[in-house]
């Protein structure tokens, strides 16, 4: 196992290195840089105006220096400078992240755990009105836009009913502290996370359903109720244990995104995470913060699909890790 | 009573500086602003983008203030006045203005933000200040300019954006770019930066030192980042914030919001902008070489349907290079309205033979986008086929920059006086690559150049406005490019809040006047 996990760790290195090399190159062929975009916002800039930019950001120097300097940089985890924001690159993600993981965390719990109930509800209960309502809300929650939910439930429960804060991370000069702010956020935290989760809900819940009975109708499962089995126990030890791995697999990846943020749900809310903090960049050019977006996302998908891989051992005893 | 709300509202933005007002202005409350998008920093000396002049105009002054006809005010400046030459302009200080660091602010401030600091920095002001021959400071309250020759314009820069007034004592001889205070904004204007929580917002405090006595009025103003337009619409409904600056929504939700209780509606505090939109055309790129090609295009643009349909009926139809509200425009330029049949006429007489036209859209939200559409669709009215040319912020400043494109969209500031504003886009040594702001369609006609060189040097005003008249009939004639609308952006706000707008330059100026009325 040790072995194992060291192997992948050595392997998981090579592999950010090249998706940085890559993302780098990636970005330098947009068309516009980040200084051209600053002075194309001030609507006025001359030759010095943008020379002085370049070679504060260091953009003047040839692109393999500036790929040398940002690989020695990110192997010693300097991920640079924002141009824009003139902040060190890490301290933007590291105030972004609390916001982001708040978000992504509770759409995860939530779709995961709702997706699941739903999906052995729905099995249990094949081809009743039941399975037929829930199936039915899945494929339409997997079927509907995210942005288009949010902006309805937006106008729902927020501009009609008045029930929720339409967005935002909390009340702006509200001064709230301790529990009251908790229950402030969590307020706030309703909408964006019901609207990011509802989408993996429904994924959820149909592979769940899918899977159970998939699963229902195998061999073991017959020997099981032939040796006098209760229903309940063969559900939960023999058929839903099997029928998960599907699901992990996706649950997997999914974590994976929790730090990529959510472009779009943070956008319609107003929520300061890193997903908006990502789309910005892209919009204005700010290569670091791209970089160090994209290099935090893709070292946590690299673990996640890590710690992926050593749960199936846990949920599966057939299944053994290789070097 | 909502006609009332706005004719009060226009009223009040003609009487800056007279206390001509009814009522008595309460003091305290929270003023929430929308801003968009959130600015990259608050020093103003340093950028000068839109959401940082609005934020930083709270903070920074400058040593004069213009009313909607661009008349100036004090500012920083309690007097000044103008030799008969037009070579020395003295300005009067007001005493007693200290900056939010409690260090006072002197006659040095001025000479080093403007000699030293923005000479350095600010390109638009850079090219003014060819003609600044030196700064005197005889006493602490007294600047003196001395000009190498007379220019018109010169009275019109003291406004925040253009020469904000920054604290020597924190820049001196430091490196201005990477200076720590930059975090830290310190001006002497009525409101003081307190926190900016990035992401969420910025909050600014009432300075309590202020120098003028009772002002101002707020407590506090928090701007709120907002990323998605519809969200901005839904925060003013759901009484998050009760202003939205111009060109916070979008267009098509301006007449549900406006329709709101308790809401006013003003397209007051443009006027030193001027914003004038216009398509660039490629003159460089046959058949658009043509004056014959351009001139049907001229007519085939159907601008009132595009201001009626796509900007709620806002703004201007442009007659030439110049915004109305600009100093020395003339209406007497030849005539370029809508007219297709003369269009199809002049399309007949010229080189086109059926090229396809690249149409690069403005990627500045959806009224942009249908206006490329309804452009196009005019264009294929007379017999021109045009294919639209979409990209982000970065991909059209490239495109423009390196003249890659045949029709392009944008819209530009004019600072209130031709020799700012307008003459960068059509000089012929301001024509190379490089720059989408200087004259990108690659416009020669050296008969302009020398007209635009001595029409900013002229001391009379009745000089000036003959000059910029006749240039203003050349330039149409030629139609390099194709001017479509003075652009009206409008300012929303609950009624209770008085005097959102005051100055020529709206919500981009302090908010030193506004009061809320309980």
């Amino acid at each position: 196992m040790t072995r194992f996990i060291l192997g992948r760790l050595v392997k998981s290195v090579f592999i950010l290195l090249a998706i940085l090399i890559l993302n780098f190159f990636l970005i330098h062929a947009a068309p516009g840089d980040p200084a051209a975009v600053m002075a194309g916002e001030a609507g006025a800039a001359d030759e010095k105006f943008l020379a002085d930019l370049r070679a504060q950001f260091g953009l003047d120097q040839p692109l393999y220096v500036q790929l040398w300097i940002y690989l020695k940089g990110a192997v010693q985890l300097d991920l640079g400078f924002s141009f824009r924001q003139q902040m060190p690159v890490a301290d933007l993600i590291w105030n972004r992240l609390p916001a982001t993981l708040l978000l992504t965390g509770a759409a995860f719990v939530l779709s995961l755990v709702l997706g699941v109930i739903a999906g052995v509800a729905a099995s249990a209960r094949q081809g009743t009105w039941g399975d037929t309502v829930i199936s039915t809300l899945a494929l339409l929650f997997y079927a509907t836009p995210l942005f288009w939910v949010a902006l309805m439930a937006v106008v729902v429960f927020s501009v009609w009913l008045g029930w929720l804060p339409g967005f935002g991370f909390e009340t702006i000069g509200a001064g709230y502290t301790g529990f009251a702010r908790a229950l402030d956020i969590g307020r706030h935290l309703i909408l964006p996370a019901t609207t990011l989760g509802l989408f993996f809900m429904a994924i959820y819940t149909r592979m769940t359903r899918a899977s159970m009975l998939e699963v229902s109708r195998l061999d073991f499962v017959k020997t099981a109720r032939a040796k006098g089995l209760r229903h309940g126990v063969i559900q939960r030890r023999h058929v839903l244990r099997n029928a998960l791995l599907p699901v992990i697999t996706l649950a997997g990846l999914q974590a994976g995104q929790v730090f990529g943020g959510a472009v779009l749900t943070e956008t319609v809310f107003a929520w300061p995470g890193i997903g908006r903090l990502m789309f910005e960049a892209i919009n204005q050019r700010d290569y670091n913060v791209i970089l160090g977006v994209f290099f935090v996302s893709a070292a946590m998908v690299l673990l996640f699909n890590l710690i992926t891989d050593v749960i199936y051992v846990f949920v599966d005893p057939r299944i053994r890790l290789t070097e | 009573m909502k006609r009332q709300a706005r004719n009060l509202m226009a009223a009040l933005a003609m009487t800056i500086a007279l206390p001509a007002m009814a009522q008595e202005p309460q003091a305290g409350g929270t003023l929430n602003v929308v801003i968009q998008p959130e600015p990259p920093g608050l020093m103003i000396g340093l950028i000068q983008n839109g959401p940082t002049q609005m934020v930083a105009g709270d903070i920074y002054e400058s040593l004069l203030r213009y009313d909607t006809d661009l008349n100036p005010h004090p500012g920083l400046a309690k007097e000044w006045s103008v030799s008969e030459d037009g070579l020395t302009y003295t300005f009067k200080l007001h005493e007693g203005v200290k900056f939010h660091d409690g260090e006072e602010f002197t006659s040095e401030d001025v000479k080093f933000s403007i000699d030293v600091f923005l000479r350095e920095t600010h390109p638009r002001l850079r090219t003014s200040l060819e003609h600044l021959e030196s700064i005197e400071t005889p006493d602490p309250y007294t600047v003196v300019f001395k000009l190498k020759n007379p220019f018109g314009p010169f009275l019109g820069l003291f406004e925040p954006g253009t020469a904000p007034m920054i604290p020597k004592h924190v820049y001196e001889g430091t490196d201005f770019a990477n200076n720590p205070a930059n975090n830290t904004p310190i001006g002497t204007g009525p409101f003081k930066f307190d926190k900016w929580e990035k992401g969420s917002y910025i909050h600014l405090v009432k300075n309590e030192d202020y120098y003028l006595e009772g002002k101002p009025y707020l407590d506090e103003i928090y701007y709120h980042v907002i990323p998605d337009a519809a969200s901005r619409a839904v925060a003013y409904e759901t009484g998050k914030v009760d202003v939205l600056p111009g060109g916070s929504v979008e267009n098509f939700d301006v007449p549900r919001i406006k329709e709101m209780e308790n809401t006013c509606i003003t397209d007051k505090g443009w006027e030193l902008f001027g914003p004038l939109a216009w398509m660039w055309v490629n003159n460089d790129n046959p058949p658009l070489d043509d004056p014959k090609v351009r001139q049907a295009i001229m007519h085939a643009i159907d601008r009132e349907f595009a201001r009626d349909a796509l900007w709620n009926g806002l703004g201007k139809v442009a007659t030439g290079p110049v915004s109305s509200s600009t100093r020395f425009y003339s209406d007497a330029t030849p005539d370029i309205s809508y007219d297709p049949e003369k269009a199809k006429a002049l399309l007949e007489e010229s080189s086109y033979d059926g090229e396809t036209i690249r149409l690069l859209g403005l990627p500045y939200g959806e009224t942009w986008q249908r206006w490329a559409e309804a452009v196009k669709q005019n264009l294929a009215e007379i017999g021109m086929d045009v294919e639209i040319v979409a990209s982000d912020v970065a991909g059209w400043n490239q495109k423009v920059s390196d003249r890659d494109y045949d029709l392009a969209f944008t819209y530009l500031y004019q600072y209130g006086d031709p020799a700012l504003g307008v003459a960068r886009n059509y000089f012929s040594d301001n024509a190379e690559k490089g720059s989408p702001w200087n004259n990108v369609a690659n416009y020669q006609n050296p008969e302009i150049d020398k007209m635009f060189d001595e029409a900013a040097l002229m001391v009379s005003p009745e000089d000036r406005e003959k000059a910029y008249a006749e240039i203003q009939d050349i330039i149409v004639s030629d139609a390099p490019n194709i001017w479509l609308l003075e652009l009206g952006f409008p300012t929303i706000s609950r009624c209770n809040i008085h005097d959102p707008v005051t100055t020529a330059i709206g919500v981009n100026d302090s908010f030193r006047d506004t009061w809320i009325e309980k």
